[in-house]
């Protein structure tokens, strides 16, 4: 109880608009996750690696003269190409897609510090117009705050409709068709190989542009900031299913909707973050806190058939 | 004029070189007249389902030719000739996509040798289109074209992949034992509507089949399978005639009496 007092909910309630800026930030990378994890049904552990490679892109050409802004389709671009790299190993090599993630998720190590010539790369909003920065919800007045926040929630919708207008179109239709059902896919024509590089490229796309817009948050971009990134996109993904799920299935625009709640499962996850900081716990517990989190809710669906499978044999 | 079909010297081997090698398809040669209708029959490793695997180009045969209407498709991957060809399975899950609509399903099989492009993946005409072919299986399903098609039952899925397998009007269409899974009442009821989708769009068909009633009553035209070769081929009239145990004798003749292991079907 003594240790309880000594927290003071004002620095709780000082922090939140931070994570949850990350969080809506992140929720671009879980959207990324959600295309391979859901759509394709491809685990895909290049994202550690991506979202570094669009953090690296994004700084480096912002301290080259670049303007931050147009950092962000380069950081998109130089995503779909570790996707483009992961769906080759994949598909033309017949690496298992696992392990063909894990290949370019390494190599993307040494690339990255190829591109950053060091380890760890600052960008200050003291000195470039960042499009996303920390400072712009902490600091400034109340209005300009929530210009940010308006502003970040118009291009998440914005995402979410492109998305969900692709997803809808004859490609995103192959793409479902592939991650759900391979053999039915080619019996209908479809080149599944093709189509996993193409959703293997729009995934890593957005983990890239999670990346750069992510290091201009932290005002750094730094070799280690994607290590446990899949596991972070992951628990947005299942968060998001878990708590919105049902609200987002039957009605119209559930797709939409899916979209969404993966979104706010990021903002969730960050927020929830924040609150297990401010109890206390040692922040290099953190990543053994996101990997329990992620391993509960992963088993709660399995669980949970198993447990009516044995009701419906005691019936 | 070509031939519907035209499998010439077709070989197979799995695991060549291992101790599980197995000889699939041993010289297979077949022609098939255009609106062909042909039941295939055989014990189990006969070859049935490796031919319609082979035509389809699941893997690559070892050697031989397979021209579909005047189209060598030897070398063509899987997802090419698909252009050519509709496909049924012996598992109802295989035909569809469990987690997409009916109608998404049905618009995927609409596109079947068509570029995907960044069109919309279902007009409000096929709509309609789809609508009224789903209504001719009398199942109800035209109610439920937004319905994820993994919460139907396996006929319903059957009959629904019978309804994508003859869209485009394919070349070719592929049963391969689509109603073995089937209860007996569900798997007749699938039949009659494979017999009347391929008569009303006169479709070259091929049907593989355990039950020899069924593939002595379906089709123009039977043959047997054994040891990866056709063994017997029958059509016409010849076929109208043939019984059951006309069959069974033919089997035993070529097997050697071993046909009580089978799970060939005697009704």
């Amino acid at each position: 109880m003594l240790c309880l007092i000594t927290l003071n909910p004002l620095s709780l309630f000082r922090a939140f608009p931070g994570s949850i800026a990350q969080g809506m930030i992140w929720g671009i990378m879980a959207l990324g996750v959600y295309i391979t994890f859901r759509l394709l049904d491809f685990p895909d552990l290049t994202v550690d690696g991506s979202i570094a490679t669009g953090a690296a892109v994004s700084v480096m050409l912002i301290r080259g003269g670049v303007s931050p802004l147009l950092s962000l389709p380069a950081a998109f671009l130089v995503g779909m190409l570790a996707g483009l790299a992961t769906g080759l190993l994949n598909t033309l090599l017949g690496i298992p897609g696992i392990l063909a993630s894990i290949l370019t998720q390494i190599s993307l190590y040494s690339v990255n510090l190829m591109i950053m010539g060091k380890s760890n790369q600052p960008v200050s909003v003291d000195n470039y117009p960042l499009v996303t920065s920390l400072r712009y919800v902490t600091e400034g007045s109340a209005a300009s705050k929530c210009m940010f926040f308006l502003g970040m929630a118009l291009f998440l919708i914005a995402l979410v409709a492109v998305l969900y207008w692709y997803f809808g179109t004859e490609q995103g239709h192959a793409i479902r068709a592939t991650g759900c059902n391979g053999n039915m896919a080619r019996a209908q024509g479809i080149n599944t190989n093709f189509i996993k590089v193409l959703a293997l490229m729009i995934s890593n796309g957005l983990v890239g542009l999670c990346g750069g817009m992510y290091a201009q948050f932290q005002g750094a971009a730094d070799i280690n900031m994607g290590r446990g990134a899949i596991v972070i996109g992951l628990a947005a993904v299942i968060i998001g299913e878990v708590l919105f799920g049902k609200f987002a299935s039957r009605r119209r625009l559930a797709f939409a909707y899916t979209l969404i709640a993966v979104i706010l499962g990021a903002v969730i996850y960050y927020m929830v973050y924040q609150f297990v900081l401010w109890l206390k716990m040692p922040s290099e517990n953190m990543k053994l806190f996101s990997a329990i989190v992620v391993a509960i809710f992963l088993a709660i669906p399995y669980l949970k058939e198993k447990r009516s499978v044995k009701k419906g044999v005691a019936r | 004029m070509a031939y519907a079909l035209e499998i010439n010297d077709v070989h197979k081997v799995f695991n060549k070189g291992t101790v599980n090698e197995k000889v699939a398809l041993d010289g297979v040669d077949l022609r098939l007249n255009s609106g062909d209708f042909v039941t295939i029959i055989g014990g189990n490793g006969a070859g049935k389902s490796t031919t319609l695997n082979a035509i389809a180009g699941v893997w690559p045969v070892d050697s031989g030719r397979i021209i579909i209407d005047g189209t060598d498709i030897t070398g063509l991957p899987e997802h090419k000739r698909a252009a050519f060809l509709g496909r049924v399975f012996q598992d109802p899950m295989t035909g569809t996509a469990a987690t997409m609509d009916i109608e998404e399903n049905m618009a995927i099989a609409c596109r079947r040798g068509q570029r995907r492009t960044l069109k919309w993946g279902i007009t409000r005409q096929e709509r309609e289109e789809f609508r009224e072919k789903l209504s001719t299986l009398g199942l109800g399903l035209e109610e439920r074209m937004t319905t994820k098609v993994g919460l139907l039952s396996g006929g319903q899925r059957q009959a629904i992949t019978l309804l994508m397998a003859s869209m485009k009007h394919p070349k070719l269409l592929l049963l391969d034992e689509h109603t073995a899974a089937l209860d007996p009442k569900t798997a007749a009821k699938v039949l009659e509507i494979s017999d009347r989708i391929i008569s009303d769009n006169q479709l070259t068909a091929m049907m593989v089949t355990h039950n020899m009633k069924d593939a002595i009553t379906h089709g123009n035209r039977l043959i047997m399978m054994h040891e990866g070769r056709i063994i017997y081929d029958v059509s016409g009239e010849e076929k109208q005639k043939l019984h059951v145990k006309d069959l069974l004798a033919k089997f035993e003749e070529v097997s050697g009496g071993e046909f009580a292991n089978d799970r060939m079907m005697l009704t």
